[in-house]
């Protein structure tokens, strides 16, 4: 009798599982997976997704050696592992790997994740596919911070940036938040009617489409007043045009070490909330009775986004592409499982950066051209091609 | 109401009347404001003399040439990026939808940065240069986007990519250019009223001519697209068509806007919303976000000239005036 009801309930978790395996492939797929039975289907989707998390991992290895040795200086493999472990300061190959590269092939790590994983968090707590990493005012708030230390007291150092940026993210991103509670304290008015959100918006609270409206808002207000300070000041023009475009080049090592942490937090959040999220993602309802608290995912999940977004604009600008580009994708290979899209993206958003970081250094060698233009350049296309190629679904 | 004897019918909502009949009222408020204030001041009764065609010749030239042309162009311009706005969000089902999403206005950056830093063109050559630019983008997104019809979230996508593509190239344009080219392509990228006039309202407002009243044809498919595609095709619309047609009419109102007077931001995105709250409309709707959307020009050209003593860009204005309006929304529900 108690082996019997194990059995059922262990199917019974594999057909939930399968499920949602099946959401994840193409019609005709699963018109042929249907025949073959769910436990077949269960470990065909779930190995290719381990396939496809083993051969990022390899790549991710790869590109990580390949910033290290690549560049205007090109140095050999063995050079540049021998500098990482048997550090010799007279040598100048093990100068440039130790100073230069080692700091902005952490950072396009570091905020590879970062920018990654709060875009996926942010899509999935707004269920709004043009929500990006700034759309909290974490870009506006940085860069109008910068703007001003920049344009009033004439700082020059990305070094020094860092610290105000990230001031600017985080007081920014409060004050959306407050802005969004203290327009939430009743239900109706803004759920948009046929809009996209207004299913999730509802009794009380901070609801998504108060938080991106706020966020918009004040993200204009700020870039209005940080502009009439661009356009007027040659100096803050020219520091600003030069930080928007995002870079991971000539940080050094203090800035990875300052940012880790933020982002290591933020990953650890972002990956225990994956669960609820996916809970939230059914609905007000539904989730209340499967027992996820609403509040708490959504406040977990925006301090995540916060402190993800906030340290990686901080230390490389707004790269926020990454962010919005690669969880569409990785949503297209795994299907809605948080569980499942949040590894995928912190593996494969720091591929993206990395990369772009690389072919930044060859395309105009030996000149550099930054992270940020590359990523556009390097993601949209695949981004294009498998909007059409997929049953591009939405979120 | 029904005229002509029931064959043109539609509703009529108090609340959405009384709006826009205000909204229509701050118009005139603001449009005088404007006429009356300036480097010259002149007193309310000229103005209305010299609209007339009397009083003083030079109180004439600096009301009728020079001021008014440039009111009538903010509200008209600012009437043109709120209607595209509400087709835009309408048809993504997006709050964030603006004619930004087809990647006109980033292509049209990108054509007017190739004039301005290139060729050194003057205003015409750049207007040129910007409508190019952002028509090739539109139709390259739409054609991207393309599988056996357009659909809605394909095209945000596709958008997105393409968009991201073009600032990418925009903000290395302006990082490599000398530092005062830029900032005077930065200060079209802002988008401006200051020095137009008279030239450029005639043919501004011959193609509203055109445009605004087929807006308004469409204004009822598009409330039954509002219902969802499956419903809008059962009560008989023609979802492709419909679609494409609201769409080109979209981008053409931003074009226009666009290659007059540079990308104003932000007014095609809060517009619509703000008009939504005011009337307390289920979905977005074309009039009042119109008026809305030349209330807010008209106010931020305003500040822009007149409020901090130096002649901004209008587009710096409309962000911050948008932002704030739209906080203070906002704010206020959450009161009630």
């Amino acid at each position: 009798m108690k082996r019997v009801k194990r059995v059922t309930r262990v199917t019974s978790v594999r057909a939930v599982k399968g499920a949602q395996m099946v959401l994840s492939v193409d019609a005709d797929d699963r018109a042929a997976r249907g025949r073959r039975g769910q436990a077949e289907g269960l470990t065909e989707g779930l190995a290719r997704v381990l396939v496809m998390a083993l051969f990022g991992l390899v790549l991710l290895v790869v590109l990580f050696l390949a910033s290290l040795v690549l560049g205007a200086r090109p140095v050999a493999v063995s050079t540049a592992v021998e500098a990482l472990f048997a550090y010799d300061g007279g040598l100048v190959d093990h100068i440039v790997i130790v100073d230069y590269r080692l700091p902005r092939t952490l950072l396009s790590l570091l905020c590879g994740m970062a920018f990654g994983v709060s875009g996926a968090l942010i899509q999935a707590a707004t269920r709004n596919p043009l929500a990006d990493p700034g759309i909290l005012g974490v870009n506006a708030g940085a860069a109008f911070c910068v703007t001003l230390v920049v344009g009033l007291f004439g700082v020059q150092s990305i070094n020094v940036y860092l610290w105000f940026a990230l001031l600017g993210a985080v007081l920014v991103t409060l004050c959306v938040y407050g802005l969004a509670l203290a327009g939430g304290m009743t239900g109706e008015g803004m759920t948009g009617g046929g809009m996209a959100g207004g299913s999730m918006a509802g009794r009380g609270g901070v609801t998504p489409v108060r938080l991106v409206l706020a966020g918009v808002a004040l993200s204009a207000m700020l870039g209005g007043i940080g502009s009439s300070v661009t356009l007027l000041n040659p100096q803050a023009f020219d520091a600003m045009r030069q930080w928007s475009i995002g870079s991971v080049a000539g940080r050094d090592m203090d800035v990875v070490v300052a940012v880790a942490p933020c982002i290591g937090l933020g990953l650890a959040i972002a990956l225990m909330s994956a669960r609820s999220l996916n809970a939230v993602a059914l609905g007000e309802d539904l989730a209340r009775a499967l027992g996820a608290s609403l509040v708490r995912t959504r406040i977990l999940t925006l301090v995540a986004v916060t402190l993800l977004a906030g340290a990686g604009t901080a230390a490389c600008g707004p790269i926020g592409f990454v962010g919005l580009m690669v969880p569409h994708v990785v949503r297209w290979l795994t299907g809605p499982d948080q569980r499942l899209i949040i590894p995928m993206v912190m593996i494969y958003a720091p591929i993206l950066l990395l990369a772009a970081d690389i072919a930044g250094r060859l395309v105009l060698y030996p000149g550099e051209l930054e992270a940020g233009i590359v990523t556009a350049f390097l993601g949209a296309p695949v981004l294009i091609a498998l909007a059409r190629r997929r049953q591009a679904g939405g979120l | 109401m029904r005229l002509l004897s029931g064959r043109l019918s539609f509703r009529l909502d108090g609340r959405a009347l009384v709006i826009l009949l205000l909204l229509l009222a701050l118009i005139a408020c603001l449009a005088a404001l404007s006429l009356v204030s300036g480097t010259y001041p002149i007193a309310f009764a000229d103005v209305l003399r010299a609209l007339a065609g009397k009083g003083e010749d030079m109180v004439r030239m600096i009301v009728v040439e020079w001021r008014l042309p440039r009111v009538a162009l903010a509200g008209l311009l600012g009437a043109a990026l709120g209607t595209s706005g509400a087709i835009f969000q309408s048809l993504t089902r997006n709050p964030l939808g603006s004619p930004d999403i087809i990647g006109f206005s980033a292509g049209a950056h990108t054509g007017a940065l190739m004039v301005i830093l290139m060729v050194s063109g003057g205003y015409y050559e750049t207007a040129l240069g910007a409508l190019a630019g952002g028509l090739l983008t539109a139709i390259a997104v739409y054609l991207l986007a393309w599988r056996k019809g357009v659909q809605g979230f394909r095209l945000i996508i596709v958008g997105i990519g393409v968009a991201a593509m073009l600032s990418a190239c925009n903000a290395w344009m302006i990082r490599e250019a000398e530092l005062p080219m830029a900032m005077a392509a930065a200060i079209w990228g802002a988008g401006s009223l200051n020095g137009l006039g008279v030239e450029q309202l005639l043919p501004v407002a011959l193609v509203l001519c055109v445009l605004l009243p087929l807006t308004f044809v469409l204004a009822r498919p598009m409330r039954q697209l509002d219902l969802g595609e499956d419903r809008a095709r059962a009560s008989g619309v023609d979802v492709n068509r419909i679609r494409g047609l609201l769409m080109l009419v979209g981008v053409a109102l931003t074009a226009l806007v666009t290659a007059t007077a540079g990308p104003i931001a932000f007014i095609a995105l809060c517009a619509p919303q703000i008009a939504r709250r005011l009337t307390r409309s289920p979905g977005v709707a074309l009039c009042p976000s119109a008026l809305t959307g030349g209330l807010l020009l008209l106010a931020a050209d305003w500040a822009a000239q007149h409020a901090f003593g130096v002649q901004l860009p209008v587009g710096v204005m409309t962000v911050s005036i948008g932002g704030i309006y739209v906080l203070f929304l906002l704010l206020r529900e959450g009161r009630k």
